[in-house]
């Protein structure tokens, strides 16, 4: 690179279309990884596009999480920037490892691949009760709010073990936590309020135990208790508006691709490629994923120095041309995998194997419970999460 | 080939288990790799796609 170069500003983040992220962003899939300038100072760091590039420094311990984020790669304050003001103990994707190998394996043995399997007859009934809801709600009723929400929230307090009657003091928190067109100390309080509810539950678990994970993480000798209230707090707001999105979002994908819902509709074996398909071409982590240079490190003859902010965007990276054919079209029969909606590295998703049953039963039970399923509005009316941190719709009004 | 783990650098992820159940499970404890079948024949395309698709790139193939 030049020194003439003049960097780009930040990560383009301005949607043309509600499906693709913005043009300005995959014109830069030129180059997989890049100098570009931070927000709010203008100190170079660097944005990464490229699948194979994201994966690398991913997977590279150099790059870490456990520092303090105070830039952003868009105007908006980044996600993690808000909340690293005040690192919750026990919050693990704000630690490296060893400490985060520590926590995280205290939540793994819970997300397993089995353990999601043995819970879909649950999964399951908590669906049918929302599609129960959803069509007694009528015609032009919210699909966010009678459905995609509630599902995997209903899901995730009765993993933790939160009394869903209490979902009012953490659900409004947890959306505002992930608003970033709010303020940085508004989002702090948000997360605050939540963190002081899980802090009470802990003493309340131990006193009072159930088959769940707060009462176990009170009940854990290796955990103290604001350590166990801050891995509830990830747990819960990671656990329900990201795949709440993801079904809202593909919901109104499908129905806006009406040849691919047909494939859908008339093999219902195809669920599962098209689960994956719909996370890789949707990617609702659309701020991407940051990381701190520990030390000096080179990425593809780049020299990234020690302190640096790197953003991987997974929406880039998973549309890169390199990794897959035609990757700006919705194709519910490819082969999506290995696909960066969830991440890569130690930090991949941890609730992944449980948000794939989520959507699988979700999305197969809401088509077959309604065969005529449509937007009760023109799709140019429906409200885009555009700054939130998760993307999605705001409320998706339906009729059948 | 024959197939090995490195169960002290897995992150539980269990894209294994799900990609190639006959040859990978996790642990219940910790949603640690189990390989519970360590030869499968040559480029079998299940296990070659959990090794490259796991996270912490702990599955080696020889
Ligand atoms: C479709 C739904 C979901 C998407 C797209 C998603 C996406 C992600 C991504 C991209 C990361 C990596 C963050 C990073 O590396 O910086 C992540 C981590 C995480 N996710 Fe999810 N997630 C989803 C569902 C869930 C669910 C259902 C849960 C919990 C029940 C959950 C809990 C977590 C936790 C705890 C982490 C932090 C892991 C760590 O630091 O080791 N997620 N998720
Ligand atoms: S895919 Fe890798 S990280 Fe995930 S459970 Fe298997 S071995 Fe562990």
């Amino acid at each position: 690179m030049s020194d003439a170069e003049v960097l780009p500003y930040g990560m383009p983040y301005e949607r043309q279309t509600r499906y693709d992220p913005p043009a300005a962003l995959l014109e830069l899939q030129d180059r997989p990884i890049r100098p570009i300038r931070y927000y709010p100072d203008g100190v170079e760091g660097w944005l990464v596009t490229g699948h194979a590039a994201g994966r690398k420094v991913l997977a590279d311990p150099r790059f870490v999480t456990g520092e303090r984020f105070t830039r952003s790669p868009t105007e908006l304050p980044h996600v993690f920037v808000s909340i690293t003001d005040q690192v919750p103990p026990g919050f693990f994707l704000f630690f490296d490892p060893p400490e985060h190998t520590r926590l995280r394996r205290k939540v793994t043995g819970v997300f397993t691949v089995k353990r999601m399997k043995e819970l879909e007859p649950r999964v399951a009934d908590i669906v049918d009760e929302r599609i129960a809801a959803l069509r007694a709600a009528g015609p032009g009723a919210d699909l966010v709010r009678e459905f995609a929400l509630p599902v995997p929230s209903l899901v995730i307090c009765e993993m933790l073990g939160v009394p869903y009657a209490d979902r009012a003091a953490f659900q409004g928190n947890s959306a505002n936590m992930l608003d970033l067109s709010l303020s940085v100390e508004d989002r702090n309080k948000a997360m605050a309020e939540i963190f002081g509810y899980l802090i009470d539950l802990v003493p309340a678990k131990r006193a009072n135990p159930g088959d769940d994970m707060v009462s176990a993480f009170a009940a854990d000798p290796d955990l103290h208790d604001v350590e166990a209230a801050g891995m509830a707090l990830i747990l819960l707001v990671a656990g329900h508006e990201t795949t709440a999105n993801m079904l809202a979002l593909g919901t109104m994908t499908l129905l806006e691709h009406p040849a691919q819902l047909e494939r859908l509709r008339a093999e219902p074996g195809l669920m599962p490629g098209a689960v994956e398909e719909l996370l890789r071409y949707l990617t609702v982590a659309h701020n991407g994923v940051m990381r701190i240079a520990k030390e000096d490190a080179e990425i593809d003859g780049h020299r990234i120095t020690a302190g640096q902010h790197v953003t991987v965007a997974l929406h880039a990276a998973n549309r890169d041309p390199g990794r897959y054919e035609r990757p700006d079209a919705l194709d519910l029969g490819r082969d999506a995998q290995g696909h960066m909606a969830f991440g890569h590295g130690v930090h991949q998703c941890v609730g992944q194997q449980l948000a794939r049953v989520e959507m699988r039963i979700g999305f197969a039970k809401l088509l077959e419970a309604f065969p005529g399923l449509r937007l009760a509005v023109p799709s140019d009316q429906i409200p885009m999460r555009s700054d939130m941190a998760v993307y999605g719709v705001h409320t998706l009004p339906v009729e059948w | 080939m024959r197939i090995e783990a490195d169960r002290q650098a897995c992150t539980s992820s269990g894209m294994c288990a799900l990609t190639a159940p006959d040859w990978f499970d996790q642990d219940e404890a910790d949603g640690r790799v189990l390989v519970t079948e360590p030869e499968a024949p040559d480029g079998e395309p299940a296990v070659t796609a959990a090794a490259e698709l796991c996270p912490a790139g702990v599955i080696a193939l020889r």
